[in-house]
């Protein structure tokens, strides 16, 4: 009995966990109108899905804010990384107790500080307060992913390049950066997914000049159900899923 | 000190971090610190004199319902989220390595998967016409469709759904860096099933249970948009005080201050953990 009970109750909170969003999944599928009787298979949801010309722009514009905002903060997640690692400063620990601020701290304190910031400094809300704030959500995972990388690392590889006379970008560029590719590709996939799935510091440092599908799926849900976000609530699924086969691909891969 | 011509590399790695957590964290930061004291203003959002309104407006009758009443809400996600993850870290840490690994992907794979969408994959269920109600309708075990949507159960269902692996991963880490010797030197020394629980497992795991704990009450006050879609008007989270007082009321002091509550909650619960850590740490060395 000790052998199996441990099991069925695994299997039993992977079944809670898995069922409403295979419901979701199944029921994008439905014909039928109501989102609870079943009315035969068909792929309406997802045609009236792209049908929908306000819908397509948001999906468009959250790609575009999920990539530029993984590119910025893998960029400045790995020079903080990389300064951290190896540069002797002052304020060492502020920096990094900043970083830990920013990751724990409740997102929608971290959501109304920035509001704040853009209001009184005049940024306007749009792409670039957007970009700006999910750049600074997702710069601490990929501070944390690229350290682990190099702590691991042996030290005197980028000593050796230094005695051959390698100036300290060269050396980064030749030694390092080979070095900590797979922890930037895997940073790089977690800011995007993590871009696109924010919904509360979005409601706060968005404007209508941008319109991202977070905030549309929000307006959307918030009065009774719609069909349509089964079907973008599936394929969203899907593209998360293969991101994250990804990042795991990529970091198990690199560990061989 | 080096001087910035020799190690212009450095100089401007040195700069941009600074200047970004400068200008994005720390001044933000400082910002609602000061929000907090000051005055509403509904031209320039905030003004002098300096004064603890927003604190004690906390405190009237009506907030101070609605905070307890989201603390309870927190308190309660945190509990289930406990009571289903505690068992469920230790049967994950008992399994083949290569087992442990795989469950622990497919734990995240929702992680990473919208959470409104998520949240309105439960309303789907949840509702009066919903798939419950309708399965349970259908078997004849009730006659009348139960009204599960809008009540304060809804919003910790919810919040369980969301949170849970964040309860999960701190609980299996220590789970996993439990030494099988100190569980076999407690049974050695006598000591009974129950007896081993309490005053070993228990202590070991404890900064595993804060480190949950921290990474799902807090959040359980912030996420807004649960109690939105499935708790109705009278079921809110301190985040929604919050959401309400800096977009629709405009009342920045408010708001402001409200967050900062939070904020020294947070600071409370990393203490606690670091304690217990500490404690551990002791214990282990000596």
């Amino acid at each position: 009995m000790t052998r199996w009970l441990p099991r069925v109750y695994l299997g039993l909170v992977y079944l809670l966990l898995y069922v409403p969003i295979g419901v979701l999944v199944v029921f994008s599928f439905n014909d039928s109108r109501s989102g609870y009787t079943w009315g035969g298979l068909s792929l309406r949801w997802y045609q009236s899905l792209f049908n929908n010309n306000a819908m397509v722009e948001a999906m468009w514009n959250s790609l575009w804010l999920a990539l530029s905002a993984a590119t910025v903060s893998t960029i400045i997640g790995a020079l903080t990384a990389l300064a951290l690692h190896r540069y002797r400063f002052r304020g060492k620990k502020v920096l990094n107790g900043m970083l830990f601020v920013v990751m724990m701290s409740p997102e929608i304190v971290l959501a109304i500080s920035l509001l704040a910031l853009f209001l009184l400094v005049g940024i306007q809300l749009g792409y670039v307060s957007l970009l700006l704030a999910h750049v600074t959500f997702c710069l601490p995972f990929v501070v944390i992913t690229v350290m682990a990388r190099l702590s691991g690392f042996d030290e005197s590889l980028p000593e050796a390049a230094r005695d051959l006379g390698a100036s300290d970008f060269t050396m980064t560029r030749t030694v390092l950066i080979p070095v900590i590719m797979p922890a930037l590709l895997a940073g790089w996939l977690l800011g995007f997914t993590l871009s696109l799935d924010d919904v509360v510091v979005s409601t706060f440092v968005s404007g209508p000049s941008y319109e991202i599908l977070p905030l549309r799926i929000y307006s959307m849900v918030r009065v009774g159900l719609k069909p349509e976000v089964n079907a973008l609530g599936t394929l969203l699924l899907v593209f998360s899923l293969v991101m994250l086969m990804l990042s795991q691909w990529i970091l198990t891969r690199s560990k061989r | 000190m080096p001087s910035i011509t020799r190690q212009p590399f450095r100089t401007a790695v040195l700069v941009l971090v600074w200047g970004w957590l400068l200008f994005l964290v720390l001044a933000p930061n400082l910002l609602v610190v000061g929000a907090s004291v000051m005055t509403r203003d509904p031209g320039t959002f905030i003004s002098l004199p300096l004064n603890l309104d927003a604190y004690r407006q906390l405190f009237d009758a009506l907030y101070l319902e609605v905070f307890l009443h989201s603390l309870y809400m927190a308190a309660m996600t945190t509990l289930v989220c406990l009571l289903i993850g505690y068992p469920f870290a230790w049967a994950l840490s008992k399994l083949g390595k290569q087992r442990q690994l795989l469950l622990i992907f497919f734990l995240i794979v929702p992680f990473w998967t919208n959470s409104l969408v998520r949240t309105y994959a439960l309303k789907m269920l949840l509702a009066t016409n919903g798939l419950i109600n309708s399965s349970l309708m259908g078997l004849g075990w009730i006659d009348e469709p139960i009204q599960m949507l809008y009540t304060e159960g809804a919003v910790i269902i919810g919040l369980v759904y969301l949170l849970l692996p964040f309860m999960i991963l701190p609980l299996y880490s220590v789970f996993d860096d439990l030494r099988q010797e100190l569980l076999l030197a407690s049974h050695d020394l006598g000591a009974g099933r129950f007896a081993t629980f309490i005053h070993v497992i228990v202590p070991l795991t404890l900064p595993g249970v804060l480190a949950g704990v921290m990474l799902v009450l807090l959040p359980a006050m912030g996420l807004f948009f649960v109690p939105d879609i499935l708790g109705g008007s009278r079921n809110l989270l301190v985040g929604n005080v919050i959401k309400n007082q800096f977009l629709d009321a405009r009342n920045w002091p408010f708001g402001a201050a409200a967050s900062i509550v939070l904020t020294v909650t947070m600071a409370i619960l990393m203490l606690a953990h670091r304690l217990s850590k500490q404690r551990i740490g002791e214990e282990g060395a000596g």
